[in-house]
């Protein structure tokens, strides 16, 4: 929508749009003030800005702590290892539902929505009992499968989306060039939805690495991810101002940038497609 | 190689039967073309003899055997798509080697064969671009090209020249009529452009909500053809059809005759024109006949006649005539 | 496109997550609803035996059941207007004319990538701390007492976070939305003397009302199951001041250890869940294009 306007507009529209921006983001952006600064300075009343002691030692202290870069390294794991066993499920079915599609297809998918609505808690019970008896309680293995479950709608819906949008043609000719089913998803389909595969893999990364419901209650010591890390660690006693910021800093900056750059593929993946 | 038989071929979508049947002998080396109006299953008809959807009953036959049962790529047919349907990941190179490399052919065997359907479709200086690089024309062309190196029993095209212009059409179409007389492979092809069919045809099947009208060549279908809807299908601008008392006049239910067997000047029917396109080449003018209808005439160039004249027509071609069936006398 | 061999092997691909979807729903759901109506405590696990109902009447007879019930309502309802108003106007804003549209873009985009323990941790010790706090500080700046956000106005504070957090999905969707309007038909309207508030009213907001839709829909699924920034900052509390549903029974199942009071907990949720999915999938239904 941009047309032309007098330069005297253009600097109060960016003025008052960068004004509500810096808002809206003041609260990152003090986290990682804070956690530059020494603890005195952290604390200091009132707040010091620029004339701050800056210093790099929280992120050391942090990181050194014996414990916070197991949880880190748990949330790498567990969003990863879902989000690749998601996709290991759901590739086939969105591929069978994108191209084969059936008389109850839209049916399936939107059942497959439903179940995402159905709130976590209403099975908090038989999973955390489930999870107890199987000995899955407090492991990577137990955290991938409840992520990976939450999950697989919003994969399986995401590439049924980008699927959708391979022209069918383009199998069909590699069928009458003589492609078997297997040749067909290797050397055709997959190198056209590489781009899709990517996305939803990026998009559902962010979704399991915030997670915040399911790290928290299947897990105590072992497989707590950096959710349940700062969760429970919120009362600032065992991290002072600047160290809890530099551990929020480092919680939180890997999937800032993922998701700087994949701000498309979050639209398309958390609206089902609706919006593009 | 190239001989194709259909017997009692049906085919339904749930309940709509989309071809009721079809009976249809291809000889070997023919060009055949599929018309018919849009939703006549000529489409369809193509993808079955392709193996791309299954019969619902009936039987395919390629060079004597049955091939109801087999998967596209054992028919040992190509197809060219209407949209090309190239790799779009793969270079013009990789997109004809491409049904090669699925059938295990030693490599230096396949080069060879991609080097010279390259040459004979001018692509050998693209070999290395991406379809996305490519004009209309020159995908069309690799299209074809894929279809080529497979050296197939024949040649499927599903109306290929829809998505070019006017002028890259024309191009086209000779182009691939030379290619049918340089190879002389059986050529199927789809079309609902039936200037199309009659330049490019040795033999047209018009189609009709599934059912084959009339199978004959250009001029037999242009000349004999067998019910109205043949009639008014074949010919552009479309065949005149008249009924009622002029029509009883020669024994028939509806008589047609075509613009061009229509004189100006003297003759039975008089009436008033209404609009009138001079082409410079040709003329057509639309001439309100008391008694009989609305005339289409196509005449030469110099015929000086406009808008609200008052001019004579007569007969001067074929007459055809149809009962009340709509099947020719 | 589908011949036989193809749709055989069709179905067999989808068989997988079909199969676990359904577990996943049947199972566990069947599950809960088995314990619900039994006596089941963690802590004195000898004692079982059937109740029928009586564990969801402790919830009905429990105060503290309607004002989750109330907060639950709050949250979803209140971050759902906040974010899709203040979104629209921001979407709009970001969408005019302005310089480094695109790392504007990058800042208002931020908060949804914070992990939800994270983001309330921000605001509950960086800015509502009464002491360390920078709001508080902003208070002393101004002279007057420090508001104690997190004990006064729990609720608020939740709702107020969890904004926070959702605000730029919401701006991010319209602002998307709103891109892909044909400038075509803004200027038919401004050449048919449409002032700049009746192109809004009469254009820009029909085109939005899919995004919004989505937005609704999508948001809803996410609010009602809201609970990191709870159990982060508030723990429900002061009392229960800032308890919704879903923390009630976490709290059943896993601090009180009650299994049947947390399992009856549960399937209130869902009915409540499907009440709301049922309004909103008719209302909204139409216009996915699903």
């Amino acid at each position: 929508m941009a047309r032309a306007v007098t330069t005297q507009a253009k600097i109060a529209y960016t003025a008052a749009a960068w004004a509500v921006g810096l808002l809206i983001f003041f609260p990152v952006l003090w986290t990682i003030l804070t956690s530059l600064k020494t603890e005195v300075s952290a604390v200091a009343s009132p707040p010091e800005f620029l004339g701050a002691d800056w210093t790099l030692e929280n992120y050391a202290e942090v990181w050194q702590r014996s414990d916070y870069p197991r949880f880190f390294w748990n949330s790498v794991i567990i969003s990863v290892g879902s989000t690749l066993l998601g996709l290991a499920i759901a590739i086939p079915a969105a591929w069978s539902m994108a191209f084969v599609p059936g008389k109850r297809t839209k049916d399936l998918l939107m059942w497959m929505l439903s179940t995402k609505m159905m709130p976590a808690v209403g099975v908090l019970i038989p999973m955390y009992l489930i999870f107890q008896r199987t000995g899955l309680f407090d492991t990577h293995v137990g955290l991938i499968l409840a992520l990976m479950l939450m999950n697989l709608p919003i994969i399986i819906w995401m590439l049924y989306t980008y699927f959708k949008e391979i022209p069918g043609e383009i199998l069909e000719a590699a069928r009458m060039d003589g492609a078997s089913l297997r040749n067909e998803i290797i050397y055709v389909l997959t190198p056209m939805a590489i781009p899709g595969i990517a996305s939803t893999m990026l998009l559902n990364i962010i979704l399991a690495w915030n997670e915040a419901f399911w790290t928290i209650t299947l897990t105590t010591v072992n497989a707590a991810p950096l959710s349940a890390f700062i969760a429970s660690f919120s009362a600032p006693q065992g991290l002072f101002y600047a160290k809890l910021s530099a551990a929020s800093t480092m919680a939180i900056a890997p999937i800032l940038i993922v998701g700087w750059f994949s701000q498309k593929q979050l639209v398309r993946g958390l609206t089902f497609g609706a919006v593009k | 190689m190239g001989q194709i038989t259909l017997t009692g071929v049906r085919k339904s979508f749930g309940e709509v039967d989309v071809i009721p049947g079809v009976d249809l002998d291809i000889n070997d080396g023919e060009f055949v073309v599929f018309v018919g109006p849009s939703g006549c299953g000529k489409s369809t008809l193509l993808r079955l003899i392709a193996g791309l959807e299954d019969t619902t009953s009936g039987t395919i036959s390629i060079d004597g055997k049955d091939a109801t049962a087999l998967p596209p790529a054992k028919r040992g047919l190509a197809m060219v798509f209407q949209s090309y349907a190239l790799y779009p990941h793969m270079s013009v190179k990789k997109n004809i080697g491409f049904p090669l490399k699925m059938a295990g052919m030693d490599p230096a065997e396949a080069e060879k064969r991609i080097q010279r359907a390259a040459s004979v479709l001018n692509l050998t200086n693209y070999l290395d671009r991406k379809p996305g690089q490519l004009s209309g024309g020159q995908r069309q062309r690799v299209a074809i090209g894929r279809a080529i190196v497979r050296e197939p029993a024949a040649f499927l095209f599903d109306e290929p020249l829809s998505n070019l212009d006017a002028a890259l059409r024309v191009g086209m179409r000779q182009e691939i009529s030379e290619l049918h007389q340089s190879l002389k492979t059986t050529m199927i092809y789809v079309t609902h452009d039936q200037v199309e069919a009659m330049t490019m045809a040795d033999k047209i099947v018009v189609l009709n909500a599934g059912r084959i009208e009339q199978v004959g060549s250009p001029l037999a279908l242009y000349h004999t053809p067998k019910n109205l809807f043949v009639a008014g299908f074949i010919g552009s601008p479309k065949m005149n059809l008249i009924t009622g008392a002029e029509a009883a006049k020669h024994g028939a239910h509806t008589i047609g005759i075509r613009p061009e067997h229509i004189t100006v000047g003297d003759g039975a029917w008089e009436g008033v024109v209404g609009l009138s396109e001079h082409l410079g080449s040709d003329s057509f003018i639309k001439v309100d006949v008391a008694g009989v209808g609305i005339i289409n005439v196509r005449g030469p160039g110099e015929l000086n006649v406009h808008h609200g004249d008052r001019i004579r027509l007569a007969p001067a071609g074929k007459i055809h005539r149809f009962d009340a069936n709509g099947m020719a006398l | 496109m589908s011949t036989t061999s193809t749709r055989a092997a069709a179905r067999l691909m989808v068989a997988p997550s079909v199969i676990l979807l359904f577990i996943w729903m049947i199972v566990p759901l069947a599950m809960t609803v088995y314990f619900s109506f039994r006596l089941y405590r963690l802590l004195s696990p000898d004692r079982t035996g059937w109740v029928g109902f009586n564990n969801y009447m402790w919830f009905l007879n429990s105060p503290d059941f309607w004002t989750a019930i109330i907060n639950t309502l709050l949250l979803v309802g209140g971050v759902l207007i906040i974010t899709v108003v203040l979104g629209i106007l921001i979407a709009i804003l970001i969408d005019q004319p302005i310089w480094g549209q695109g790392p504007l873009r990058i800042l208002v985009i931020s908060p949804f990538f914070v992990m939800p323990p994270v983001a309330a941790s921000i605001w509950e010790n960086l800015f509502m701390h009464p002491q360390n706090g920078l709001l508080a500080a902003v208070s002393r700046g101004f002279g007057t007492e420090p508001i104690l956000y997190l004990e006064s106005y729990p609720m608020v504070s939740v709702i107020f976070i969890t904004s926070w957090e959702w605000l730029p999905f919401a701006t991010l969707i319209l602002l998307t939305a709103l891109q892909s309007m044909s400038s075509e038909q803004m200027e038919a309207a401004e050449m048919d003397g449409a002032s700049a508030f009746s192109r809004f009213r009469y254009l820009v907001l029909p085109h939005l009302s899919r995004a919004i839709t989505v937005v609704i829909l999508i948001q809803t699924i996410f609010l009602l199951g809201i609970f990191g920034e709870i159990f982060t900052t508030t723990q429900g509390g002061p009392g229960s001041a800032s308890t919704t549903l879903p923390y009630m029974i976490y709290k059943q199942a896993l601090i009180a250890k009650d299994i049947g009071r947390a399992a009856a907990g549960g399937i209130i949720a869902v009915i409540l869940a499907n009440i709301v999915a049922v309004f909103l999938m008719r209302a909204i239904g139409k216009h996915l294009d699903a």
